[in-house]
């Protein structure tokens, strides 16, 4: 439970996850600038940032994180679970597709 | 944001042992029928952003037409959006402190940065589209006839697979912000945004030209108009800390959705 001053005086953390979200972005920008991994990797890497990223979106903007812990559960295990299965659809072909080429 | 979930008369009574029901999800229903329709909104979000990527893998070679000026933009765009949600968060903090003028300053001012998005990649469909980056589509229902030699032309020739994603992806991202843009003007000016908007749509589909790609789309912004006068007239209402708080989960949503845009598709094709 928040009361009202304690959730004024938290305020200041919201600037901080803005702060984080740009230097985060910032990262992401100077990877994509150096192309220092190849590109399967680099999917992997700036894939890694988002998630980290809405996180950060999802569990202080959208106050998820301050939510009843069933309705935060509920939530993440259902669209991550989607997810998961749109994953094991699409990427096993195009890895396939990669190792054997495309004809 | 947990304030106006305590605060509501259905916790409140519950709380106090009365006779409302306890909240299924601890939330108000408007809270929990916003997240269910995001929850499926990122379904269709998501099963896009795995089509791209699957292209993505799977064509060898990609093209990379996003050079230094193409991720400049993009990134002031993502830094756009980034401000527009702690924007809308103050606004979400003003209202609860029941501060109307504050929140209205700061539902306006997440608008203006949503309006910055907007235009900033308008602009850049534009150029890309001048430069021979198109659908066929486009040149049909253009007037004008785009570059057909050069790197971009090349690219439409060769790998339409990538326009098709690209193209499809951003426009439904962009379609999320102007519905968004919109929904935060009802919500912050009521029925004074709606001259507002019918301004805007006007002067729009005046001045941008036919052979543009967006002369045709900005009629969304008349259809937006009559469903906002529908809502506005049938249901007038004074949108409290809870319509705020349902408006900004929307808002961050967008945002949320482009921070894996803007990585897969620009920073995935960058040509340094």
């Amino acid at each position: 439970m928040h009361d009202v001053a304690k959730h004024d005086d938290s305020k200041t953390q919201y600037f901080w996850v803005w702060g984080a979200l740009l230097v985060l972005t910032g990262i992401e920008v100077w990877l994509g600038y150096k192309q220092i991994f190849e590109p399967v990797r680099m999917l992997e890497i700036l894939m890694v940032l988002s998630i980290i990223k809405s996180a950060l979106i999802i569990g202080y903007f959208m106050h998820l994180k301050f939510e009843t812990a069933l309705m935060r559960w509920l939530l993440v295990i259902s669209v991550t679970g989607c997810f998961i299965i749109m994953y094991f659809f699409f990427f096993p072909d195009a890895d396939r597709i990669i190792r054997l080429g495309v004809k | 944001m947990a304030d106006a979930t305590l605060e509501h008369p259905a916790t409140a009574g519950h709380a106090a042992g009365g006779g409302y029901e306890a909240p299924l999800l601890g939330a108000y229903s408007k809270k929990v029928g916003m997240w269910l329709f995001l929850a499926s909104d990122s379904l269709t979000f998501g099963a896009l952003l795995f089509a791209f990527s699957y292209n993505r893998i799977y064509t060898n070679p990609w093209p990379t037409p996003f050079h230094v000026a193409s991720i400049i933009n993009a990134t002031v765009m993502t830094a756009c959006l980034l401000s527009s949600s702690l924007t809308m968060v103050l606004a979400v903090f003003a209202a609860q402190r029941h501060d109307r003028a504050w929140t209205r300053n700061w539902l306006l001012a997440t608008m203006v940065f949503g309006t910055a998005f907007i235009v900033l990649h308008g602009m850049e469909w534009t150029k890309l589209i001048n430069e021979g980056l198109y659908l066929p589509g486009f040149v049909t229902m253009l007037g004008a006839q785009p570059a057909t030699s050069g790197e971009y032309a090349d690219i439409s020739k060769n790998v339409p697979q990538f326009t098709q994603a690209f193209f499809g992806l951003t426009a439904m991202h962009m379609l999320h912000v102007t519905i968004g843009v919109i929904y935060l003007g009802v919500v912050a000016l009521r029925k004074a945004f709606l001259p507002i908007l019918a301004i805007i749509w006007i002067a729009a589909a005046f001045l941008i030209p036919a052979s543009n790609i967006f002369h045709y789309p900005i009629h969304v912004l008349g259809v937006a108009l009559v469903i906002s006068a529908i809502i506005l007239f049938l249901k007038p209402k004074d949108y409290d800390a809870e319509d705020v708080e349902v408006s900004g989960l929307y808002w961050h949503f967008v945002d949320l959705v482009w921070m894996f845009i803007f990585p897969l598709v620009y920073l995935m094709s960058t040509k340094v």
